[in-house]
């Protein structure tokens, strides 16, 4: 009986949303009394064993060339080897893009009841259940997993990473694995960007901003927040923006510490991706824009106005020149 | 090719979100059904544009539900697909529903399974990858363009911050997003030769569910809003970082 988490890396270094995965994992493991173990496929950069800080005692390092493409159905099959090897009854992975694609694949392959998107720790004092995210961030349910091993993918932002004392003891695992059918060809990142699921802050703005040459003042707010960037839908669709920053119901749900709204009026589609933020400020000209009822704290006013100010108040509050 | 095309049956986007039965159900009182956006928007649309450009193409369409899905099963086959597979079952958790997509993919040899993103309701974006590891096959998910030549498919997903483009041979499993297709409106041919088109029912296999709802909740209400003045945008900033620690 162990806890197993799933570190997930990119371009060689963890993940902020993995620190949330491990912290939560071995808040689990003691909640059961075992102990918290990590996998990690593919060599790293970072320091793995000071990762025991969050919790996990042991790391198991599988490398192989099998490994070397991003590819589900290969990744699935060297997780289920190390799940199997340690005998893991709860296995933890972040619901961000590599755990939908890996964790339902391990949950029917080891028949193990999957709960995706989960928002606290499992109740454990009768049976297994687990609070997830629904009908797009406007209710929770209550899942029981009724199965000998469980899976549960954590919501990026939805538990605090806590760091305490500790190293982890880093052993490699041997896989036989083949490599897998899925070859990647080319790959695009903006650099430098805060990728907009893990992001403590975020700036959007909406049909309010007229149009894309009026984005400046929203990224000069996003830049002294350290912010990422998202927009309402009609902003995306009408390519004002790129479509990975539209947020709602139909694009990329979210819950930042900080949400702030501009120019936007606050449809039920955009609430419902974006109101587990813990935070909600809202700045629009009309008064009865819906989007209020939703917020914290909230400016009427012309963005065009205010969002200026907005950065040089931070920038003051900041300290920077 | 054959390609099947998952449809999944969801609230509106504008529906109440209320539960009854001591909040163990969900509320269907006045709910209006859609197709869930994903199956609809991206992967059926996609799939219809595929046969546009080769006219060989079989479209199959399959849902997991009771036969109240009908009228959105009609919807899906007006935009466009050959014929529709109900499987007739109450929805069960993602592991069965996959489950039996699984089997009737296995019956039908399909070269292409598209799933949607994720259900707006359930939200477990987990379908994709189950169905993909019950048949063996490799899996793309959140995929965003989708190009296929010979038996090759070239396939553009998202990572974080980016996205990468990644090519593997079919039979083959892809999960489907914004990018991939613009929603269409089914036009009166459509809407009348769906009606002729082939509705299959067929009874499930034998699966036990992984997973079980136990209860729903709603988020707790907002306190209400505090409004600073235009002019005071200082303040704001203040209450941010003093009150709210946010800043
Ligand atoms: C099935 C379905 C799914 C959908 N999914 C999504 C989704 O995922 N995400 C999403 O965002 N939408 C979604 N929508 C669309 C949604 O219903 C709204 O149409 C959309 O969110 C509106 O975008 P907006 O607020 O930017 O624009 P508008 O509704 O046009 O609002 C613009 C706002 O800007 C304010 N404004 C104008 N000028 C200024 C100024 N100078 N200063 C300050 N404020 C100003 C106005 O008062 C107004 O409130 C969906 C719709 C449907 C039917």
């Amino acid at each position: 009986m162990s806890v197993l988490i799933f570190i997930d890396t990119t371009d060689g270094h963890v993940k902020k949303a993995t620190l949330e995965a491990l912290s939560y994992g071995s808040k689990i493991a003691a909640q059961m009394g075992t102990v918290a173990e990590g996998v990690v496929l593919g060599n790293v950069q970072d320091d793995l064993a000071s990762l025991g800080k969050y919790g996990v005692t042991k790391i198991h390092q599988v490398t192989a060339d099998a490994l070397s493409q991003p590819d589900a159905q290969v990744y699935c099959k060297v997780l289920a080897e190390v799940a199997t090897a340690i005998g893991a009854t709860v296995i933890v992975f972040s619901n961000n893009l590599n755990g939908k694609a890996i964790a339902p694949r391990l949950s029917a392959r080891l028949k193990a009841g999957l709960v995706s998107g989960a928002v606290a720790l499992p109740d454990t004092s009768n049976g297994f259940v687990v609070k997830k995210n629904v009908f797009s961030g406007k209710a929770f349910a209550n899942i029981s997993v009724t199965t000998a091993v469980k899976i549960i993918s954590l919501n990026p932002n939805a538990y605090q990473v806590i760091a305490g004392e500790g190293t982890a003891t880093v052993a490699a695992f041997a896989t036989s694995v083949s490599a897998g059918a899925i070859k990647v060809t080319s790959s695009s990142k903006a650099s430098g960007d805060v990728p907009l699921t893990e992001a403590e802050v975020v700036v959007s703005a909406g049909r309010g901003m007229k149009g894309p040459e009026n984005w400046g003042m929203v990224e000069d707010l996003a830049k002294v927040l350290h912010a990422a960037t998202a927009c309402s839908r009609p902003v995306a669709d009408a390519h004002w923006r790129p479509h990975h920053e539209h947020v709602g119901q139909t694009g990329i749900a979210i819950a930042p510490n900080l949400y702030i709204a501009i120019g936007i009026s606050g449809a039920i589609q955009h609430l419902a991706g974006v109101n587990r933020s813990k935070v909600i400020v809202v700045i629009n000209k009309d008064p009865e824009a819906p989007f209020f009822k939703a917020a914290d704290y909230g400016i009427v006013g012309d963005a065009f106005d205010i969002v200026p100010k907005f950065t040089a108040a931070v920038k003051k509050i900041k300290g920077i020149a | 090719m054959k390609i099947l095309v998952c449809i999944s049956k969801t609230p509106d986007t504008t529906a109440k979100i209320a539960f009854t039965d001591n909040n163990t159900k969900f509320d269907a009182n006045g709910v209006q059904w859609i197709i869930n956006p994903y199956d609809e928007w991206y992967s059926l649309v996609r799939a219809i544009e595929l046969k546009e450009t080769d006219p060989s193409t079989v479209i199959h369409l399959v849902t997991v539900a009771a036969a109240d899905a009908d009228p959105i099963i009609r919807k899906a086959l007006a935009l466009g697909g050959d014929e529709a597979i109900r499987v007739n079952a109450d929805s069960h958790d993602s592991f069965y529903i996959a489950s039996q997509i699984a089997e009737v993919a296995k019956q039908g040899g399909y070269d292409l399974v598209f799933t949607g993103k994720e259900t707006i309701d359930y939200n477990g974006s987990s379908i994709g990858g189950m169905v993909a590891e019950l048949l063996d096959l490799p899996y793309i998910s959140l995929a965003t363009k989708f190009e296929i030549s010979a038996n090759k498919a070239t396939v553009t997903r998202e990572i974080e911050g980016g996205e990468e483009v990644a090519e593997a041979n079919l039979p083959l499993v892809v999960s489907c997003q914004k990018g991939m297709a613009e929603q269409r409106i089914p036009n009166m041919k459509g809407i009348m030769g769906a009606r002729t088109k082939p509705l299959k029912v067929q009874e499930p296999v034998a699966v036990d569910p992984l997973t079980a709802v136990a209860g729903f909740e709603l988020p707790p209400a907002k306190a209400g809003v505090k409004l600073v003045d235009a002019e005071n945008v200082d303040e704001l900033v203040r209450l941010l970082h003093e009150e709210a620690k946010a800043i």
